[in-house]
């Protein structure tokens, strides 16, 4: 009892709760995507490529969560199709492009936000503010959240087609394979400034990515490791939030931080390919 | 059925392929060989429209959906959480697209080429617990729901036992009766000159050339 007592006595850890769950349900289906594309690094470089476009709304109107929400979707899209673009006209892969533009990406966010902002803005773009999440904070990531869900439903089938075997797609036609993409990399952009608002732009990627990973220890059907990297994200941050009430620990890195136990305890324990079920 | 109009294939810019002039009859079925280095590879993805062609074109008198493709094996993603069922059921998507459902009919389909395959046993079993063998049976079982009308394969043969030659050779060879085209690279000469009335070979040195399909430079 004492262990929900903080979610039923107050209404900043409800919101965080929700907001957490809101996360879990629409961010680790995508993870799932990029680490069976093997483009797990993606996630963590377009969670930094966010940062200069919410800097530049929050110099625009402040503390205001819309601003900075559009301003990282812009930031974020920006860099998606430029390394997408120079991935596809130019000899470098994608992951080089990608790091290439995200790294002047941060660059850029951090020289912005110190430009007028204190370095406690900057904590917070960074790390975000999981007890401060107020409702319109609610709306906008449950939003987020139902769209992103009925988006994968839509693209379900091309997107899995096109992470088993991109050239296949691309040989049935010119533009299915390139709209799916996108659709895709739109979506985790959506996420990442969803998260963002919630857990920070270094945080955000810790609950799309760690329980999509672990999921993969637990099960050899995609569907089961989509249902399991929701539910072990939803553990990680009822877990995360409880640890953070009882030991004053920063909410957004307790969440992730669980996430990160729930990976080990995968890698080690998993019944599928964990280390000491090996024999 | 595909016509080659001074057809160079390459990357940015760069010719790797020999140009080649002439066309694919409808209901034939041709061996694309040469040495490694030589473009093989390269000319038949530019023909399978995956890269775009140096110089020259590639008039294709069907839908691009209605051609097989199947890539060399190395380019697949084989440790994928999904079942051998399921990887040929992906050769309905062109019928079924992105929202068509899979009806009985297709259902039966999946069946019978899984048995023409001989790899109904192995239906809920995952691509990387197969052989390279029996995935490229699996990987014949897609091309045979997809109802192609040209099938272009790269390498189908690499590193596979002669019983599984046989099986998918037999395959090709109904297919190329039920009046598919089909261009097939290859570097087992024995294997071509047994099975292969055409010939296609990107080598300068080499006079194996098919009157229809010729190589006119490098």
């Amino acid at each position: 009892m004492t262990l929900i007592q903080p979610f039923i006595e107050f209404g900043f850890m409800r919101r965080a709760l929700v907001a957490c769950v809101a996360l879990a349900l629409s961010a680790t289906p995508l993870g799932v995507f990029l680490s069976l594309r093997r483009m797990s690094l993606v996630g963590d470089a377009l969670s930094h490529a966010v940062l200069p476009g919410a800097a530049i709304g929050y110099l625009v109107s402040g503390l205001s969560l819309v601003a900075m929400g559009i301003g990282g979707l812009i930031a974020g899209l920006a860099v998606a199709l430029l390394s997408g673009a120079v991935s596809r006209y130019t000899p470098l892969k994608e992951d080089a492009s990608f790091s290439g533009f995200y790294l002047g990406s941060l660059a850029l966010g951090v020289t912005l936000v110190s430009l007028r902002g204190s370095s406690v803005d900057l904590l917070h773009v960074l790390f975000g503010s999981l007890l401060a999440v107020d409702n319109a904070a609610i709306m906008l990531v449950g939003g987020i959240a139902a769209f992103t869900l009925l988006m994968l439903a839509v693209i379900f089938r091309p997107l899995v087609i096109d992470a088993f075997d991109p050239d296949f797609l691309r040989a049935q036609g010119k533009w299915s394979a390139p709209i799916v993409h996108g659709i895709f990399l739109m979506l985790v952009v959506l996420n990442l400034v969803a998260g963002f608002q919630v857990l920070g732009t270094l945080m955000s990627v810790g609950l799309m990515m760690l329980p999509a990973t672990s999921a993969r220890f637990w099960s050899r059907h995609l569907a089961c490791m989509l249902g399991i990297a929701m539910v072990l994200a939803m553990i990680a941050a009822v877990v995360g939030l409880i640890l953070s009430w009882h030991f004053s620990l920063p909410a957004g890195p307790a969440v992730v931080l669980s996430a990160a136990v729930l990976f080990l305890l995968s890698v080690l324990t998993g019944p599928c390919g964990g280390l000491l079920r090996r024999r | 059925m595909m016509h080659f109009n001074r057809l160079q294939g390459g990357y940015q810019g760069q010719a790797v392929t020999p140009i080649v002039t002439g066309e694919l009859a409808a209901g034939s079925m041709t061996a694309l060989i040469g040495a490694n280095g030589t473009g093989k590879s390269t000319l038949l993805k530019t023909i399978a429209g995956l890269l775009p062609p140096i110089a020259g074109t590639c008039e294709l008198k069907i839908s691009p959906k209605a051609l097989g493709w199947l890539p060399q094996r190395s380019e697949l993603e084989t440790r994928f959480p999904l079942t051998v069922y399921e990887l040929v059921a992906m050769g309905c998507w062109p019928r079924c697209g992105w929202f068509g459902g899979i009806n009985r009919a297709m259902r039966q389909e999946i069946d019978a080429a899984l048995d023409a395959v001989q790899m109904r046993d192995f239906a809920d079993a995952q691509p990387s617990m197969l052989s390279g063998g029996q995935l490229q049976r699996v990987l014949f079982a897609r091309l045979m729901l997809q109802q192609s009308k040209v099938w272009l394969l790269d390498e189908p043969f690499n590193g596979i036992d002669t019983q599984t030659v046989t099986l998918l050779m037999s395959i090709l060879e109904q297919q190329q009766q039920a009046g598919t085209t089909l261009l097939v690279v290859l570097h087992d000469r024995p294997l071509v000159a047994r099975y292969f009335n055409d010939v296609l070979s990107l080598d300068d040195a080499d006079s194996a050339q098919t009157p229809l399909l010729r190589r006119v430079a490098s």
